[in-house]
């Protein structure tokens, strides 16, 4: 119940451009050196509709095609779960600035870009993808609610789901009211325990408790504190190290998410 | 699948607080839509308003959350002892064990936009009431609500523009199926705002005339906000199950993967969960008696829906069918739990509907759409929810008589 197989990981983040780079430091191999985070426009889009899109949904594709890579998982069939807590914030604030003006003629191209599921849009748009898409939002604890609905989807259809949480920092005004720090984003491709390939780690969701939540390792903390995506951290820490055992990540004030990591082979 | 419980449901939308009014509007063909006139939106439209929003008055408690949306959301809760029922969840499973899952597609954004207008004129800094967690954020209305009701257990928002508070059944399911709940809140709330009305007319998708679903000259949709809750348990237990149980018996999801903002033209992706709901719930598509279409009311996704109406239910004798946003307007993130709530209420009180707006049903497109509301045995039915980004969500809901 609830154990899936995470057999392919994305990761993108300020000093790291993906998850083979990402383990060094989660292993403390390597010093963290803080580099804004580089957000590259994707291939996977034909170049009209990459014309369109903003750096939050780059940051997702990226981490998606990371991860779905690695798993050698079929793009064209694969579930998809996104969790952001902000979405496009730069999108929204041209918007409302817009709309607080005189001249409100909106481009039709911002205001679709402004649902939340944008990202799921053009990630099917992407890869023909026709399987079920969703995007949760849970504030701080958007990565536990993402892998909370992922989890329970993959188990349900019997089939493997990409999870992608991303977050990426507010211009202001906005930021000062909601401060996120450095652009983030993790992807892991999660697959029904009985039908992975062996040799994968494996995760089960145990059910949430009120102790704290684990910690990133060493400087990586401020990270996991500074953007909701980057709570997912103790558990890439986990993985990266290859540790058995119970990890708590932050979900909502008075609630954290318990799983147990079993090492790979 | 194995069914759950709709143990208790309301709604309020431009048809009035509460079940009473929807259900006495949804019988008579009564519309709420009415010119508008929200805030400054210069806009020659018709929208669907849900009256008295401005006077609402948020518990202190909870305060920080002052916003449309939130107001909308007290006053939904507030109707058909919905917020009394969802305590007594909390006390009988205990508060970790109620989730809370709710769609939303704009949350607070009107107050937003309304402190854009009042950012500082040197700084450009918003001003010092503006509360970003209680209000703007995508998940306030979740975070509002489960501190309303006390649940303590898993929550979140989904925000898959107008299919979000249809998926959020699909996800409940999951919950209470894994064992990570034993009851949830589900439903929508979206409130109007500037964002939707100029960004819909922008995609030239509202009309000056009030939306008529499916009609021949339909010409677009007119905008609404509602709020519509659910709570959902399994149906052993609750004690004392009533002579009529109605049921979420089946759901489908799937992504039309082809445009950002129009439908796919053959709406293949409709089709895909409309056929995944009918297999959950175990219903061949004769044994549906009642469709509710997404039905919009603009030229593309009424083709698009029919079309795929027409592909999965055949066109000999398929089975009644038609929109209610004619009555309410679009309510985006909410219109799936509101139109769920719809089928409980025709599934409960064994009725069709009306389609207020529509006059002249579009020839072209081979439905058995219903526009007068009339008596009607049903026993199973089904709600479609569309969005932007391709993403469709179906659900089943049956009626279940007393084990006697």
């Amino acid at each position: 119940m609830n154990a899936v197989s995470i057999t392919g990981c994305g990761l993108l983040g300020p000093g790291f451009d993906d998850w083979h780079s990402a383990q060094a430091l989660l292993r403390g191999d390597a010093e963290w050196a803080h580099a804004p985070t580089r957000i590259l426009a994707p291939e996977l889009l034909p170049p009209a509709e990459r014309r369109r899109i903003g750096a939050v949904v780059k940051l997702a594709l990226d981490v998606g095609v990371q991860a779905a890579r690695a798993a050698n998982a079929d793009t064209r069939t694969l579930a998809t779960v996104f969790a952001s807590s902000s979405g496009d914030g730069a999108n929204c604030h041209a918007i409302c600035a817009m709309l607080a003006g005189a001249d409100r003629l909106l481009s039709p191209t911002r205001f679709h870009n402004s649902v939340n599921n944008a990202s799921a849009g053009y990630w099917g748009i992407a890869t023909g993808a026709q399987a079920t898409s969703t995007i949760v939002s849970a504030h701080d604890g958007s990565f536990a609610a993402g892998l909370v609905e992922a989890t329970t989807l993959a188990v349900s259809l019997t089939q493997p789901v990409l999870l992608v949480a991303y977050d990426h920092p507010y211009p202001e005004p906005l930021a000062a009211t909601r401060p996120l720090t450095d652009a983030f984003a993790v992807a892991l491709v999660l697959e029904p325990a009985p039908t992975a390939e062996a040799g994968h780690p494996r995760l089960t969701l145990t059910g949430f408790t009120a102790r704290p939540a684990d910690r990133a390792p060493g400087a990586l903390e401020a990270l996991r504190v500074g953007n909701p995506a980057a709570r997912s951290l103790p558990l890439l820490a986990a993985l990266a190290t290859r540790q058995t055992g119970a990890v708590a990540l932050d979900y909502l004030d008075d609630l954290r998410l318990n799983l147990t990591v079993e090492a790979g082979a | 699948m194995e069914p759950l419980l709709l143990s208790r449901y309301t709604a309020t939308s431009a048809l009035g607080r509460g079940l009473t009014p929807q259900r006495e509007a949804l019988e008579q063909g009564i519309s709420g839509l009415t010119p508008n006139d929200f805030d400054d939106a210069a806009l020659d439209t018709r929208i669907g308003r849900v009256a008295g929003l401005e006077n609402i008055a948020l518990p202190p408690a909870l305060a920080d959350c002052d916003c449309r949306n939130n107001r909308l959301a007290l006053l939904g809760l507030e109707q058909d002892g919905f917020l009394a029922a969802a305590q007594a969840a909390v006390a009988r499973y205990g508060a970790s064990r109620v989730a809370v899952i709710l769609g939303t597609s704009t949350s607070g954004i009107f107050d937003t936009e309304l402190a854009y207008r009042r950012r500082d004129p040197h700084s450009g800094a918003l001003p010092a009431d503006f509360n970003y967690r209680g209000s703007h954020s995508i998940f306030g209305v979740a975070g509002f609500v489960r501190r309303a009701i006390g649940a303590g257990g898993p929550a979140w928002v989904v925000s898959t523009a107008c299919s979000s508070s249809a998926k959020v059944f699909a996800a409940a399911v999951r919950l209470i199926h894994s064992g990570l709940a034993d009851a949830a809140v589900v439903g929508g709330v979206d409130s109007l705002c500037l964002t939707t009305l100029y960004g819909f007319n922008s995609l030239e998708l509202v009309g000056p005339a009030p939306c008529r679903p499916y009609d021949a000259e339909r010409s677009g949709i007119s905008i609404g906000e509602a709020a519509a809750f659910v709570l959902l348990e399994r149906p052993r237990e609750v004690a004392g199950v009533d002579e009529v149980s109605i049921l979420l018996t089946g759901y489908g999801e799937s992504s039309d993967a082809h445009h950002m903002s129009a439908p796919h033209p053959q709406g293949l992706g409709a089709q895909l969960a409309m056929n995944e709901a009918l297999g959950r719930a175990g219903r061949t598509a004769r044994e549906i008696d009642y469709i509710n279409l997404h039905g919009t009311g603009t030229p593309a996704n009424d083709a698009a829906e029919g079309r795929a109406v027409a592909a999965c239910f055949g066109v000999e004798s398929p089975p009644a069918a038609n929109s209610t946003k004619g009555a309410t307007g679009h309510t985006l993130g909410a219109a799936g739990a509101l139109e769920a709530v719809f089928c409980a209420l025709a599934l409960e009180h064994g009725f069709i509907p009306a389609s207020p707006g529509t006059r002249t049903v579009d020839a072209t497109i081979p439905l058995r759409y219903v526009i007068k509301a009339r008596r009607a045995d049903l026993r199973h039915v089904l709600s479609n929810s569309l969005g932007f980004g391709g993403s469709n969500c179906s659900l089943v809901f049956s009626r279940r008589e007393a084990r006697s």
